[in-house]
C-alpha cells in the first residue's frame, strides 16, 4: 500500500494538474477572505454597541470555509477522476492486478495519496483565518470545528469520486459523474417542507457541513460524514474486484 | 517435482462466448512454452487468467503449489506478467518506475537497488535509468515492460506478445533473454511469429476457439517429422519423375519449380540428392522442411474454422 500511495502522491505532483489547482483555489479563497474582511471592518463599529454580536468567527471565518467547502467540492472530482479511469484505460492496472497487493491496499494507497494533498491544501487555507490571529481573537473552538468540517466533507468527496472513477475508463466522465453527484447531494435539501424535507436534510452534505461549520459538531454530523466515506470506499473495492474477475 | 503452474479445466465466459473452454496445462522449471493461435483464440485470456488480472468461471490454478483463486496474494508473488501493452506509467522515469514495480512485488527494501540494476541490465536499460518512459521507442518501452516483469525474480514468467514492436536486432537479443530465464524460470509466451516458437521454446500450445487443439515437446516433434526437405530446380523434370527417385515417399509441388519431399525414413538426404545431382535437374536449392509448425497450425486452426462456420 505504501508503494501505491507513494506512487499516487508523486503522480499527482508531477501533474501540473494539483499545483493548477492549488494556486487557484488559494486565489480565489485570498480574495474572498479579504472582501469578507473589508465587509467586517466596516459594520465593527455598529456591532460594538450590540450586546452578544456575532464577531470575527461567525462574519469571516465561517463565510470563507463555507466557500472552500464549496470550492472544493469543484475541485476534488478533478484529482479523483484519473485514479482508477486512466489506469484501466491505459492497461495499467494490469500491473497492479497481477502483483501481490489486495485490492483493500490498492483503493487506500491512492486514497490516502489524495487525502494527503488535500490536507495541504486545507492547512494552506487554515494560515488565512489563523492570520487573524495577528490582529483579534477569533474563537477557536469554532474556528476547530469549522476545519474539521471541511477535512470530513473534503474526505468525503474524495471517497466518492474515487468510486465514481473506478466505473468508468474515461477521466471526463469519471469528473462529470462525480460533479452530477456531490451536487446532488448538496443541494438535495432545497426542497420545501414537510416530511420528505426532514429525510433529504439528513441526506444533504450542505446542511451536516453548514451546521459544523457555525461551531456545532454533533455525533450524527461526524458519523454522516464516516459514512459517506466509508460507503465510497467500500464500493470502490468492491467496483475494483469485480473489474479484476469479471474483465 | 513439482509443477510451477498447473492449471486444471479453466472455463472462461464473457457472457454467452466461451473464450477459454476446459483448458489445462502443467509447465515445470526450465521450461518454456510458446501458446499459438490466430486472433482470438483466447490466448490473451489465458495468460490474464494465469496472472491473477482475470477471474475463471471453473477450474483452478495453481503456481508454484499456492492457489492462485484461494491464496491469490501468496500465489502471485511467484509471477511476473508482460501484458499485451506494457503497463507503464508515462510521467515516471524508468528508475521510479521500476522501483515501484519493486516495491509493489514485495521486494525487501535493501533488496530494491540490486534487483533494479539486474533487471536493468538484463533488459539492456542500463544507461536509460534516468529518462522518462514517455520518451522513449516502443522497443524500449517493451523491455521495460519484460523488466517490470522479472524485477522480482519470480518463479513464472508470462509474457504477452514480448517481441511485438521490436526491431530484427532487439528481437534477437530480447529472445536471447527469454532463453536466459527459462533456464531457471517456467516461461509462458504468446506469438503470432511461428519460427520464433521453433528457435525459443520447448514445447507449444496451439489454441483454437478458446480450447487446446495442439501440444507438444518440439524436440519430440523434430525427431518424428524431420524426414522433409525442400528443394528447387532448374530443369524440373516434372512431379512423377520426382517421385521416382528412391526413398521420396511422396512430392508436393509448391510454387515455381519448388517441391517439398517426403522422404522414406530409411534413405538419407544425402543419398536423394545425389541422385538428383546424377540426373542433372539443375539442383538450386535445399532446404530442411521444418515448415511443420506452420503446416499443423495452419491445418488445426483452418479446418475447425470451417467446421464451425458451416
Amino acid at each position: 500500500m505504501l508503494a501505491i500511495f507513494s506512487k499516487e502522491l508523486r503522480s499527482l505532483f508531477l501533474s501540473p494538474l494539483a499545483w493548477s489547482l492549488m494556486i487557484a483555489l488559494q486565489l480565489l479563497l485570498a480574495w474572498l477572505f479579504l472582501v469578507q474582511l473589508e465587509q467586517y471592518l466596516e459594520i465593527q463599529p455598529k456591532l460594538a454597541g450590540l450586546e452578544n454580536a456575532p464577531g470575527v468567527s461567525a462574519l469571516v471565518v465561517a463565510p470563507l470555509l463555507d466557500s472552500a467547502g464549496m470550492i472544493i467540492m469543484l475541485l476534488v472530482p478533478l484529482l479523483t477522476m484519473g485514479m482508477f479511469s486512466r489506469e484501466s484505460g491505459s492497461g495499467t492496472l494490469d500491473l497492479l492486478f497481477s502483483s501481490p497487493v489486495s485490492m483493500t491496499a490498492i483503493v487506500m494507497g491512492k486514497y490516502f495519496a489524495v487525502l494527503t494533498l488535500l490536507a495541504i491544501i486545507i492547512i494552506m487555507i487554515a494560515l488565512m483565518p489563523f492570520s487573524l490571529l495577528l490582529g483579534t481573537r477569533p474563537d477557536m473552538g469554532s474556528l476547530a470545528a469549522a476545519l474539521f468540517a471541511l477535512a470530513l466533507a473534503s474526505a468525503a468527496y474524495a471517497a466518492l469520486g474515487i468510486w465514481i472513477s473506478s466505473m468508468t475508463k474515461q477521466p471526463a466522465v469519471a469528473a462529470v459523474s462525480s460533479y452530477a453527484l456531490l451536487l446532488l447531494l448538496w443541494i438535495i435539501n432545497l426542497t420545501g417542507s414537510g416530511e420528505s424535507n426532514s429525510l433529504l436534510q439528513q441526506l444533504s452534505l450542505s446542511s451536516h457541513f453548514r451546521r459544523m461549520l457555525g461551531g456545532l459538531v454533533t455525533s450524527a454530523d461526524i458519523a454522516y460524514f464516516l459514512l459517506l466515506i466509508l460507503t465510497g470506499l467500500v464500493l470502490c473495492i468492491h467496483r475494483i474486484e469485480r473489474l479484476r474477475i469479471e474483465g | 517435482m513439482q509443477a510451477l503452474i498447473r492449471m486444471t479445466d479453466i472455463n472462461r465466459f464473457f457472457g454467452q462466448f466461451c473464450a477459454v473452454r476446459n483448458l489445462s496445462l502443467e509447465l515445470f522449471q526450465g521450461e518454456i512454452l510458446g501458446l499459438l493461435g490466430p486472433n482470438g483464440a483466447g490466448k490473451s485470456t489465458t495468460m490474464r487468467i494465469l496472472s491473477g488480472c482475470l477471474g475463471a468461471n471453473q477450474g483452478s490454478v495453481q503456481l508454484d503449489g499456492v492457489d492462485l483463486f484461494k491464496a491469490p496474494l501468496q500465489a502471485k508473488r511467484a509471477i511476473g506478467y508482460l501484458p499485451e501493452t506494457p503497463p507503464l506509467y508515462h510521467d515516471l522515469t524508468v528508475d521510479e518506475y521500476l522501483g515501484f514495480c519493486a516495491q509493489l512485488k514485495a521486494v525487501k527494501g535493501s533488496g530494491i537497488n540490486a534487483a533494479l540494476d539486474r533487471a536493468k541490465s538484463l533488459c539492456g536499460l542500463a544507461r536509460e535509468g534516468n529518462r522518462l518512459i514517455r520518451n522513449l521507442s516502443k522497443g524500449f518501452q517493451q523491455r521495460v515492460g519484460i523488466a517490470q516483469a522479472i524485477i522480482h525474480t519470480p518463479r513464472v514468467i508470462i509474457l504477452d506478445e514480448p517481441t511485438s514492436g521490436l526491431d530484427p536486432n532487439q528481437i534477437i537479443e530480447i529472445r536471447e533473454l527469454i532463453r536466459t530465464l527459462g533456464k531457471s524460470h517456467a516461461v509462458i509466451l504468446s506469438t503470432h511469429i511461428l519460427p520464433e516458437v521453433q528457435s525459443l521454446c520447448d514445447r507449444v500450445l496451439i489454441m483454437n476457439h478458446g480450447r487446446q487443439v495442439f501440444t507438444e515437446y518440439l524436440a519430440q516433434m523434430n525427431e518424428r517429422e524431420s524426414d522433409g526437405v525442400r528443394i528447387r530446380l532448374s530443369r524440373s523434370p516434372g512431379e512423377a519423375a520426382i517421385a521416382e527417385l528412391t526413398g521420396v515417399d511422396s512430392v508436393t509441388p509448391l510454387e515455381e519449380n519448388r517441391f517439398s519431399l517426403q522422404l522414406n525414413a530409411a534413405c538419407s538426404v544425402e543419398a536423394v540428392v545425389k541422385e538428383i545431382v546424377q540426373r542433372d535437374w539443375g539442383l538450386q536449392e535445399l532446404v530442411p522442411d521444418n515448415h511443420n509448425l506452420e503446416q499443423i497450425f495452419y491445418q488445426l486452426t483452418t479446418a475447425e474454422d470451417s467446421n464451425n462456420q458451416y
